[in-house]
């Protein structure tokens, strides 16, 4: 797509309504004050044409930048919160970055040397010279859940809007709120649905308490709201839960499974609840919004606003105006096929006429959002001397979605002593405690007298 | 041992893991200020399940949100007589 978008996101603020405001616990800006301000330090014109890191500590700040980079940035490289330092050479190299947003926080950790450096900051500034010449922007995003260096996701304005234009999400009383971070996919259609509606975004600091978060978004009077199940499920925990009323309630990033659809009905009985299907490469694929988990069998294969899907081997395959282009850097993979679908990896199941999420195709263990590989984990347990194999599965929680469970066969003449067994598993957790991040060490461990191997040779996985 | 002397070992074991200082642990304390978090609480139900041979949570198909710790005991009590 190399059409210049209808408006950049600083244009669909002109004439914002003066309560619209984007907070977060410290500091909070107009949208009407972006309209013919800066918070660029006065150095927007540097960054005009560049390939721009924007890699602040707080989400405001990525917010604001993000506004003001579109439209005059050649690129905009939007950096998550949790991405490895380690990673950012190759990022920069991939992406011919050289320039990079900062904000007062980020620019302690961020060690870059890079032509370009400006500070974003809350406090907006009289925009002195004229915006520079409009360009077409493109907007890269970073997958999650891979090993190595995270892959680079092409978007433009105009599909990561689609899905946002076509439900005509204009409602200028409305107030966002999102727990998904927005230099996420998944947080960044929130961001863009307050932007594009010009509607207040309630954003949560860095490090802040949920309940901090949750008594900011009711005095903001929070109407529309988001999150993954997960952040929906530690929410609902929280006696907090009792003092917003959103009328919309929005769960994304994670299958939403029937408890946590109806725990969310019986706390906002009026809401309207929906829960969207939407992945960094395939865009927003669509939204359910009659309370049932899954998806009517009815919305795969024919067209419905502009998105086909289709199961091949079980995945869920998308192709629309919404998916990214591409990988950035010239030895990267396709995207799509031939015929311009994305493979989600993401399998589902028939049952009846509906489908459901199953797992992913790659036996990734998804626990409350952070990935685990099971085979990292096997590693770091198979070193124990006196196990043999063992298998690392995910269990359903209800709690996090899944948790991460093992297996263990320990080597011949050692099975069978229950004393035995308690110590080498405190070890097996000693040695995972050393080594792993907490979300990663097995929950539970038990030992069993083997594991089926299949005919490739490997450990067979049961589908989670 | 009972229902509740179990909840209350395991967590603290699991407390001790994850390196969390627990709350004083009685029935009005709001889960959410225990001192676990949503992490430890995930391994908890699991480490509850193979002790109790249940778990209530996932076993209903109503969506039970305990929110003290009182309520989360009587969950399991519920769930395993």
């Amino acid at each position: 797509m190399a059409s210049i978008d209808a408006h950049s996101l600083r244009e669909h603020l002109a004439n914002a309504p003066q309560a619209a405001f984007f907070f977060d616990n410290a500091a909070d800006v107009a949208f009407t004050a972006l309209d013919r301000g800066t918070s660029l330090s006065g150095r927007l014109g540097a960054l005009a044409g560049r390939s721009v890191l924007v890699a602040t500590a707080s989400q405001l700040t990525a917010a604001l930048a993000l506004i003001e980079l579109d439209g005059c940035a050649r690129r905009i490289t939007i950096l998550p919160p949790d991405a490895d330092p380690d990673h950012l050479p190759a990022l920069i190299a991939a992406a011919e970055i050289d320039a990079v947003v900062l904000d007062d926080d980020s620019i302690k950790h961020v060690a870059l040397d890079l032509p370009v450096r400006v500070i974003c900051a809350p406090s907006i500034v009289t925009l002195e010279q004229t915006p520079p010449a409009r360009v077409h922007t493109e907007w890269v995003m970073l997958t999650s859940g891979t090993t190595g260096v995270p892959k680079m996701v092409v978007h433009d304005l105009g599909g990561l809007t689609a899905a946002i234009v076509a439900k005509s999400a204009a409602d200028g009383a409305a107030v966002w709120g999102t727990f998904y971070d927005i230099r996420r996919y998944g947080g960044l259609q929130i961001f863009l649905r307050a932007v594009l509606g010009r509607a207040s975004l309630v954003l949560s600091s860095a490090g802040e308490a949920v309940t901090d978060h949750l008594a900011r978004l009711a005095r903001h009077g929070v109407t529309h709201l988001s999150g993954t199940p997960s952040h929906w499920r530690r929410v609902l925990m929280r006696p907090a839960i009792r003092s917003i009323a959103p009328r919309y309630v929005r769960l994304s990033g994670e299958i939403a499974d029937q408890p946590v659809l109806d725990a969310l009905r019986a706390v906002f009985p009026h809401a309207n609840i929906g829960h969207a299907y939407a992945s960094t490469e395939a865009g927003v694929a669509f939204d359910v919004n009659d309370g049932l988990a899954g998806f009517p069998a009815a919305f795969v294969g024919r067209a419905r606003d502009g998105v086909e899907m289709r199961v091949v081997d079980g995945a869920l395959q998308i192709r629309s105006g919404r998916t990214a282009s591409r990988y950035v850097g010239p030895a990267a993979p396709a995207l799509a096929g031939d015929d311009g679908f994305v493979d989600t990896g993401d399998i589902v199941e028939r049952r009846g006429e509906r489908y459901h999420f199953v797992g992913r195709r790659g036996g990734i263990i998804n626990v409350g959002g952070l990935k685990v590989h099971p085979e990292e984990v096997e590693a770091v347990i198979n070193r124990h001397p006196l196990v043999r194999m063992s298998l690392v599965r995910p269990k359903s929680s209800p709690i996090t979605g899944a948790i991460a469970v093992a297996e263990v066969v320990l080597k011949s003449d050692r099975n069978g002593h229950e004393a035995q067994h308690i110590e080498v598993r405190d070890e097996i957790l000693k040695l995972c405690r050393e080594t792993l991040p907490r979300h990663k060490i097995p929950a539970a461990i038990s030992f069993v007298p083997g594991l089926a191997v299949a005919a490739t040779g490997k450990l067979a996985r049961r589908q989670g | 041992m009972s229902v509740r002397l179990t909840i209350f070992e395991q967590m603290e074991e699991v407390a001790r893991e994850h390196g969390k200082i627990l709350a004083p642990l009685k029935d009005d304390l709001v889960l959410a200020d225990s001192g676990l978090d949503s992490l430890g609480f995930a391994v908890l139900v699991a480490r509850l399940e193979d002790t109790l041979g249940v778990d209530p949570f996932t076993a209903s198909d109503e969506a039970v949100f305990p929110l003290t710790l009182g309520d989360f005991v009587k969950v399991y009590e519920n769930g395993v007589h």
